[in-house]
């Protein structure tokens, strides 16, 4: 529990950290590159190293390469569904994210497990 | 087109949306761990990349780009605000590619080098990544480089 909590407290900082510095960039085009920062990663694989290793931590990254393949299709989506249809940001950035996890989980049954 | 650091822009984002995006944030990287500790390493990393705090981010610039478009007077404030949605998308698109390389370092450098050396030399490959795909993005949506970005850069219905 004490380690998800602080888990929460530092994903919450960098997180917080990336979103304000994308705030701040102009364009937007620029900025929209931190929408895909590896916050989540740095929080994360600092502590994974301390408490299970290196090659724990490998594996995580090695699986974070079909993440980030998601991410791509997922934020082509958005994109292309945002120019092409009059759905709020909301509804079409939640709609998609089965999309991240189709692409994910079929990545992960492919070549990952 | 040059990038530049516009401190305004922070100013318009209410204290809890902060509070949103690090909630997001905070949950989402204890989801991660607890999954990585249920399911492993290698179904735990795939969240490593999942676009947590995308969602808010989005709806935030739609508001936000909406709420300049009507102040400025603008007819299509909507389509004002989806638009600035979609540029970002299309970043956030691209800056995949450097989430992507940024994995692969850690990846590789991992188990041969200290971790306190790999994170800053991968967030360094991000940036640099992302910084090189931005450039040629922009080069290749303005013929005639940069004088001509700049130059038509308040006349283009680009939503920044």
């Amino acid at each position: 529990m004490h380690e998800i909590l602080i888990r929460f407290l530092i994903g919450g900082v960098v997180v917080s950290v990336f979103a304000v510095i994308g705030d701040i960039l102009k364009p937007k085009s620029f900025a929209g590159l931190f929408g895909a920062a590896p916050s989540v990663a740095l929080a994360t694989l600092g502590l994974t190293i301390v408490s299970e290793g290196a090659a724990y931590v490998a594996l995580e990254a090695r699986s974070m390469l079909a993440g980030a393949i998601a991410f791509l299709l997922y934020g082509s989506c958005v994109s292309w569904l945002m120019t092409r249809y009059k759905a709020g940001a909301a509804v079409v950035t939640l709609c998609a994210v089965p999309i991240w996890f189709g692409v994910s989980f079929a990545l992960y049954f492919a070549w990952l497990r | 087109m040059q990038v530049h650091l516009d401190f305004s822009a922070a100013g318009e984002t209410k204290w809890y949306e902060y509070a949103v995006r690090f909630m997001f944030g905070g949950l989402i990287t204890a989801i991660a761990g607890v999954i990585a500790k249920t399911f492993g390493p290698v179904v735990g990393g795939l969240f490593l990349a999942f676009p947590a705090i995308f969602p808010a981010s989005a709806t935030l610039i739609e508001k936000h780009e909406r709420r300049k478009a009507r102040r400025e007077g603008q007819k299509n404030a909507e389509l004002s605000g989806r638009r600035a949605v979609a540029v970002d998308a299309a970043g956030a698109a691209l800056g995949s590619v450097a989430l992507f390389a940024f994995a692969f370092v850690v990846w590789q450098l991992e188990p041969l080098h200290s971790t306190w050396l790999v994170l800053p030399v991968a967030t360094l490959g991000w940036i640099s990544v992302s910084l090189l795909l931005w450039w040629v993005g922009d080069r290749l949506h303005t013929p005639g480089g940069n004088e001509r970005s700049q130059n038509t850069e308040t006349n283009e219905a680009r939503p920044d």
